[in-house]
């Protein structure tokens, strides 16, 4: 026979979880709810009536060409900024990897983007590429080349990729420096009396004992440049030129919080909320898998 | 193939050096074994040959070349390590073929070499496998087979046999010996266990702090120890040490027992093997046994010299029964006999 422990019932476990389940209900599943509701919603332009529309908002915002627009343009921004912070802090990991002498004093400083606030970070990179007073536009001007991220589109999504991509190199670094430094020392050194050099040691042997962490990185540079440079857009571009840098994020802010559209706002905020959940459940199915040494 | 010469070879870590001035000569087509305790630096002489470890001074040569400054890649060796560092996402013929693939080898030469390697090793089943997917046994396999594919000039191992059961690491050990003889490539083979050294070695380099303390045959070691530690190290259960003092051609032991052999003057160890000791009627070594372990083949006495807290081991053929306190006179044939200076720890002849 088994014997069952039975707990006497009490309100305390019940206590010591309240706390994170008002947080999580008062600022998570409260304002989902309410989302949900208001995309249900169309307001008259005076502010006077609502009226429950059902799907219409979804559907007009699908009808939209300019939302599509956003739509491509914000997975162009997110490949973007993943591969480009992704593919830096890949490269300066593997220099870290060899490092012996200074390497804390390397990996310290590496890390310092990552705790900058995003809104400071964009500012950083608006004075820097201010086409007036700013440093690169003046080296760029010597090479024959006029930048002005507030007269053109393609220069003003550069320069948030560079800002968003820069904010994220550490995070990346850190991860594929702990992950190169899980491989076994001796299958580097296996391979190096097997005749490979470094390039083909990277190629061969630490790219691909590493891909999981590439995978995971990728699911989490993806959720950062989709949902987290709304600051680094606001402080550089306010999404101009012409919404040359108006990705879905910021759309729901701009119409929302200035043209007014609460329900076709709240739709698109929807939208994105199945997007995020998405991404998690794929980050949490697949990024658990590991390398065996 | 190639002889290995190291030339006055010193290994520091920063201000720590690691490795003496060691000396010596690998011929060609010989299994050298590199023995002695933890931390002695055995591992970090083998990762100085394969090119793993800068070398703070002397030289290493490998056939005619100085190696010193080759890379791992260019110095023609293939090392096996204790964990075999086998490419995990790679299946066993990928990791075997991975040397010659970079040697840029046909690959009909490459599939037949893998095969001929897997049918030596008997491996040829699990070809398709990944790593992870094999016996600790079998991987060891891969490892050796990694390392045969590429007929290097020399074959590099460190400990390869100290994660397997004691049963696989006899059988393992036969068959490593087996395969040198047979393709005759000079190896190096790193190891903290005595009796591996002992039936693998062609030759033993006795290792112990970073210094050398003695390069033999395993039957010179065993009957000409030059030093204490050798002595002790050597052979199982270890060399009984007995205080004594020599003065005219007489020992006396610190019970006052006489022995009419005697090498040195003063104050001197005496060493003899627990095997080597014989029950005599008027022998002068008098042990009171405190504790008789039985292994069948032979007997161990546990006991100290009598009068004395020195403690010994006597090893006895066959079946012997002793009651705790039981007091039982040895001798030793003189050849049996060894005396080393307490001071240097040397060999007194
Ligand atoms: N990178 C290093 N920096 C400083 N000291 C080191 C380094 N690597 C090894 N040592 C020291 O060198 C000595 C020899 O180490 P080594 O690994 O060669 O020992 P070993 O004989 O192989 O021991 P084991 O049987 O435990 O493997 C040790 O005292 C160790 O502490
Ligand atoms: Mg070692």
């Amino acid at each position: 026979m088994l014997k069952r422990v039975h707990f006497p019932s009490s309100a305390l476990p019940f206590l010591l979880v309240a706390p994170q389940i008002i947080i999580t209900l008062v600022f998570f599943i409260w304002p989902a709810a309410q989302a949900i509701y208001q995309s249900f919603l169309i307001e008259d332009a005076f502010g006077l009536s609502t009226e429950f529309v059902w799907f219409e908002n979804f559907q007009i915002l699908f009808q939209d060409k300019q939302y599509l627009a956003t739509f491509w343009r914000t997975l162009f921004f997110s490949a973007a900024v993943a591969i480009l912070s992704m593919s830096i802090a890949l490269i300066l990991a593997a220099f870290a990897d060899r490092v012996v002498r200074g390497a804390t004093a390397y990996r310290t400083l590496m890390i310092w983007p990552y705790a900058v606030a995003p809104v400071l970070a964009g500012a950083l990179w608006v004075f820097m590429f201010n086409p007036t007073l700013g440093i690169f536009p003046f080296l760029l001007d010597m090479v024959g080349l006029d930048w002005n991220h507030y007269l053109k589109g393609s220069h003003a999504m550069m320069l948030v990729i560079f800002a968003a991509a820069w904010k994220q190199i550490a995070y990346n670094f850190l991860f594929y420096l702990a992950a190169m430094q899980s491989i076994p020392r001796s299958v580097i050194e296996a391979a190096a009396i097997d005749g490979a050099g470094p390039v083909r040691r990277f190629k061969d042997l630490i790219f691909p004992l590493i891909s999981p962490t590439t995978f995971f990185l990728l699911v989490i540079n993806a959720v950062y440049a989709f949902f987290d440079t709304f600051g680094i857009i606001h402080a550089v571009t306010q999404g101009g030129p012409a919404n040359s840098t108006t990705i879905l994020v910021y759309k729901v802010f701009n119409d929302g919080f200035v043209g007014l559209d609460l329900g076709g706002s709240a739709a698109q905020s929807v939208i994105l909320m199945f997007l995020v959940i998405t991404m998690t459940v794929v980050q949490f199915r697949y990024v658990e898998r590991k390398v065996e040494y | 193939m190639a002889s290995i010469t190291l030339k006055d070879l010193v290994k520091a870590y920063g201000d720590t050096e690691v490795l003496h001035h060691i000396d010596g000569q690998i011929e060609d087509g010989e299994f050298v074994v590199i023995v002695g305790p933890s931390g002695c630096g055995k591992s970090t002489l083998l990762r100085m040959v394969a090119g793993l470890e800068t070398v703070t001074g002397g030289e290493i040569h490998i056939g005619d070349r100085v190696v010193n400054e080759l890379e791992p890649a260019d110095r023609d060796i293939a090392m096996v390590f204790q964990n075999y560092a086998l490419y995990p996402h790679m299946s066993v013929r990928e990791n075997m073929a991975y040397g010659l693939k970079i040697r840029k080898i046909s690959k009909d030469e490459i599939n037949r070499r893998v095969e001929e390697a897997a049918d030596i090793l008997e491996i040829r089943p699990y070809l398709e496998r990944k790593p992870r997917q094999l016996s600790g046994g079998q991987r060891q396999r891969v490892a050796m087979g990694r390392a045969i594919v590429r007929d290097p000039q020399v074959f590099l191992f460190d400990e390869p046999l100290s994660n397997l059961d004691a049963k696989l690491r006899v059988q393992m050990r036969l068959e490593i010996r087996k395969l040198q003889q047979k393709l005759g490539v000079t190896s190096i083979y790193v190891t903290h266990d005595q009796v591996e050294a002992m039936t693998l070695g062609d030759r033993l380099m006795v290792l112990n702090g970073g210094y050398v303390e003695q390069f033999g045959t395993p039957i010179e070691l065993y009957d000409r120890p030059e030093t204490m530690f050798v002595a002790g190290f050597i052979g199982s259960p270890a060399m009984n040490f007995l205080p004594a003092e020599v003065a005219n051609g007489v020992t006396t032991l610190s019970n006052g027992a006489q022995l009419g052999v005697a090498q040195g003057q003063g104050n001197v160890v005496l060493g003899v093997r627990p095997e080597h000791l014989e029950p005599q009627e008027d022998g002068a070594i008098e042990v009171q046994v405190q504790l008789m372990e039985q292994l069948g083949a032979n007997t161990l006495l546990h006991g100290a010299l009598k009068g004395t807290d020195t403690e010994m081991v006597v090893s006895l053929p066959g079946h012997v029964t002793a009651a705790p306190g039981t007091e039982m006179k040895f001798g030793a044939a003189p050849e049996n006999m060894h005396f080393f200076a307490p001071d240097t720890q040397k060999r007194i002849e």
